[in-house]
């Protein structure tokens, strides 16, 4: 069998049934294959748009997303693409031509080392030199991408290679002597934990990305409702804990254990409660720097409890008082089944204090803005999106203000529900990626909340989205900034605007409609809802344009450099 | 945060010997900006197994990042963190020296007394190779230097645990 069709069973095997690709020389003979085989592929304009589309397919499923280039500059394209997977712990197997084995490293055409470019930026990499070796280095790949701590794996596939034959067998199992991630908690550090929140009067839960990863929100709802313990969430972490919960009546109503997002532009609520909290209970994040703010000011009451599956990620920022190494899952049922053993007696009396304190700062400074009749705000455009959508729509996002008006304001209630770059805040990312979680959910409401700055950076995939059919929609806060760096350079640095004003942008019901997709623009705030109905009849992709209130700030903000509870209000 | 003092510490690494192990290992050290002072690196007894000695500088909070950054590698089996054990580490380094006849003798009398060997003779120089930890290699060095050497190449520390633990 010749390797390019070893390329299509292996992937059978792992049940892929999308891959996002873009063709060029080096792949070629993959391509002369693919008709033969029952995988979708969809033609991508760029391939960073490949990336970013097999990423939010799998954020969105939990299935590893696969994307496949050329040599060179196909394999260069997706870089941002990878080293955004890698910092948010996205399962993706990129596959990437390489010219002829006994031409690498003649500076041959369109080669290029994308094993040593993507080094820092992968969980692990293969460059297959034989087609012996090519269906084990398959396996390995989609089983490394998805196990432990997930993450992107590319695989370099050199010409003569995929053109070489071999007998075709899909190991059983793999052998990697050097990759043992630790599933399974340790019962004793388990049993710390327990003792530790058991005695706690103000604890605060800090839940992130390892939770939806891990698919364990049912056992964070319980363990936070066992221990009546607030609960708050990195971006990567929202969704995972309900912002809303039903009534006796079935109605929606805030989730009184719920404090919104913590960080840079966490809710007032939640940044004090870091400072004021006796025990954190971090599950499944990693304390980086936009939630941590200035470190040495961090939590300075707390006892801290971390879960997470890489050991790298405890005590990296912030020194932990009882590590556990594991899946969140399993640590949480560990846990649950503790406090199941011997629930809390009299709880809620013990937490009426915390609780009245985190009512107070709720009640004291909300999310908040002004809806005028004249300008629209851009948080009013993401919670009308909220109410015509009930919350029920995959919202990804670009980088940005509206990223982060999106955390505030979009109430999300469900896992997966939030696609956004995190880590490595790659502006361009949410268009693509919405295209990829739509190829996972094609019946479900699909929806990028983008800026006029982000939305340029992959613009061109309009056209894949045209082309198959793929009726994602677009809502572009249009404020002709490139929002964020406006706003620091109005709060930090002396209202000098240089490089961050985006007047001379294209008109985007236009380019939405020279791409053959639909293109729909509010100028006033009654507009608004009108709009977003329409879009949202229409099963084909749309462009919405809202011209939004142009210096609109998001707040709180914590000045770079500065403790979180050091907000700056409105 | 853990504040300690910097320190030099050295790490056994081993690795699977497969194309680029060696760019994974260091890449992870210039990437995440920890030191490297020396490494060394060759295959071991067993076939597909190769051993990186490296030694680095940093407080404990750094080295308890470097070893679970390293144990993140795939290609990496195991990682030795030798401060918390006895080991043995030893440094070889080849030595030209000027050895004109006035100072012949007593480039030889420092050959003896270091315990160092002799490997190359020519009408100007001799080649000396010389076995040690690495104060030893440090001082030969510096007795040399006031004879005149001319060129230097050590291999940098090699490293295993004492205990039969590991």
């Amino acid at each position: 069998m010749r390797g390019a069709q070893i390329f299509f069973e292996c992937l059978k095997k792992e049940g892929v049934e999308v891959i996002f690709g873009f063709p060029g020389g080096a792949v070629l003979d993959i391509y002369h294959e693919m008709p033969k085989h029952n995988i979708r592929h969809i033609l991508v304009r760029h391939e960073q748009g490949a990336a970013h589309m097999a990423d939010g397919y799998a954020r969105a499923s939990g299935r590893v997303g696969v994307c496949l280039v050329t040599s060179g500059p196909g394999a260069t394209n997706t870089v941002t693409g990878v080293a955004t997977a890698y910092m948010d712990s996205v399962p993706m197997v990129v596959f990437t031509g390489q010219v002829p084995t006994p031409l690498i490293g003649d500076d041959a055409f369109q080669e290029v080392d994308i094993i040593g470019i993507t080094r820092p930026c992968t969980k692990h990499s293969y460059l297959v030199r034989n087609v012996n070796d090519m269906s084990r280095v398959i396996r390995e790949a989609f089983y490394l991408a998805r196990t432990g701590r997930p993450g992107p794996v590319v695989v370099d596939l050199p010409k003569d290679v995929i053109q070489a034959s071999t007998d075709f067998k899909y190991p059983k199992k793999v052998d990697l002597p050097g990759y043992r991630p630790t599933v399974e908690a340790h019962s004793g550090q388990v049993k710390r934990a327990y003792e530790v929140l058991r005695k706690a009067k103000s604890p605060l839960i800090f839940a992130g990305g390892g939770i939806i990863i891990s698919d364990s929100s049912q056992e964070l709802i319980r363990i936070a409702d066992l221990i009546q313990a607030p609960v708050t969430c990195s971006l990567m972490g929202l969704g995972c804990f309900p912002a809303g919960i039903a009534d006796a009546k079935g109605r929606r109503r805030p989730n009184p254990l719920w404090l919104g997002m913590v960080g840079m532009h966490g809710t007032f609520q939640a940044n004090m409660a870091i400072s004021q909290a006796d025990v954190i209970f971090g599950v499944g994040v990693r304390f980086d720097d936009r939630v941590t703010g200035k470190i040495s000011e961090f939590a300075p009451k707390a006892k801290i409890i971390h879960i997470d599956v890489d050991p790298s990620s405890i005590s990296k920022n912030v020194v932990v008082d009882v590590p556990i190494v594991g899946d969140c899952k399993n640590a949480l049922q560990q846990l649950i089944r503790l406090f199941e053993g011997e629930p809390l007696e009299g709880v809620s009396d013990v937490r009426r204090p915390w609780f009245d304190q985190i009512n107070a700062w709720k009640k004291g400074h909300p999310l908040t803005y002004v809806q005028g009749s004249e300008l629209i705000k851009p948080q009013y455009v993401i919670e009308k999106i909220w109410e015509l959508t009930g919350g029920d729509a995959i919202i990804t996002t670009e980088v940005g203000q509206h990223q982060m008006w999106t955390a505030q304001f979009f109430e999300f209630d469900r896992p997966r529900s939030l696609l956004t770059s995190g880590g490595l805040g790659t502006m361009g990312y949410g268009f693509p990626a919405a295209i990829g979680a739509q190829m996972a959910f094609p019946d479900r409401l699909v929806i990028d909340i983008a800026g006029d700055g982000s939305i340029q950076m992959n613009i061109q995939e309009l056209c894949t989205a045209v082309c198959n059919d793929i009726p994602v929609k677009v809502a572009i806060l249009n404020n002709l900034y490139l929002g964020l760096p406006r706003q620091w350079q109005e709060l930090f640095y002396e209202k000098n605007y240089t490089g961050s004003c985006m007047e001379g942008s294209p008109d985007f019901v236009k380019l939405a409609e020279a791409y053959g997709a639909i293109g729909l623009r509010a100028n006033k705030p009654g507009e608004v809802e009108p709009v977003l109905r329409e879009a949202f009849k229409i099963r084909k992709p749309v462009l919405m344009d809202f011209l939004v209130s142009r210096e609109e700030g998001v707040y709180p903000i914590v000045p770079p450099g500065k403790s979180i509870t050091e907000m700056l209000l409105a | 945060m853990i504040i300690s003092e910097k320190q030099r510490y050295t790490i056994g690494i081993l690795v699977q010997n497969v194309p680029g192990v060696l760019a994974r290992v260091v890449g992870l050290f210039s990437g995440r900006g920890y030191n490297i002072e020396t490494v060394t690196a060759a295959e071991t007894h067993e076939p597909g197994l190769t051993r990186i000695t490296l030694v680095t500088t940093g407080d404990e909070r750094v080295l308890s990042q470097i070893v679970k950054q390293l144990n993140k590698l795939i290609n990496v089996i195991k990682v030795y963190d030798f401060s918390e054990t006895e080991f043995v580490d030893r440094e070889m380094a080849i030595i030209k020296v000027r050895a004109e006849p006035p100072t012949r003798a007593e480039v030889l009398r420092i050959v003896d007394i270091f315990r160092a060997k002799v490997v190359d003779v020519s009408p100007h120089f001799y080649t000396l190779e010389v076995t040690g930890n690495e104060s030893k290699i440090q001082a030969i060095m510096e007795l040399l230097g006031q004879i005149g050497i001319v060129e230097v190449a050590r291999t940098g520390k090699a490293a295993l645990a004492r205990s039969k633990k590991h």
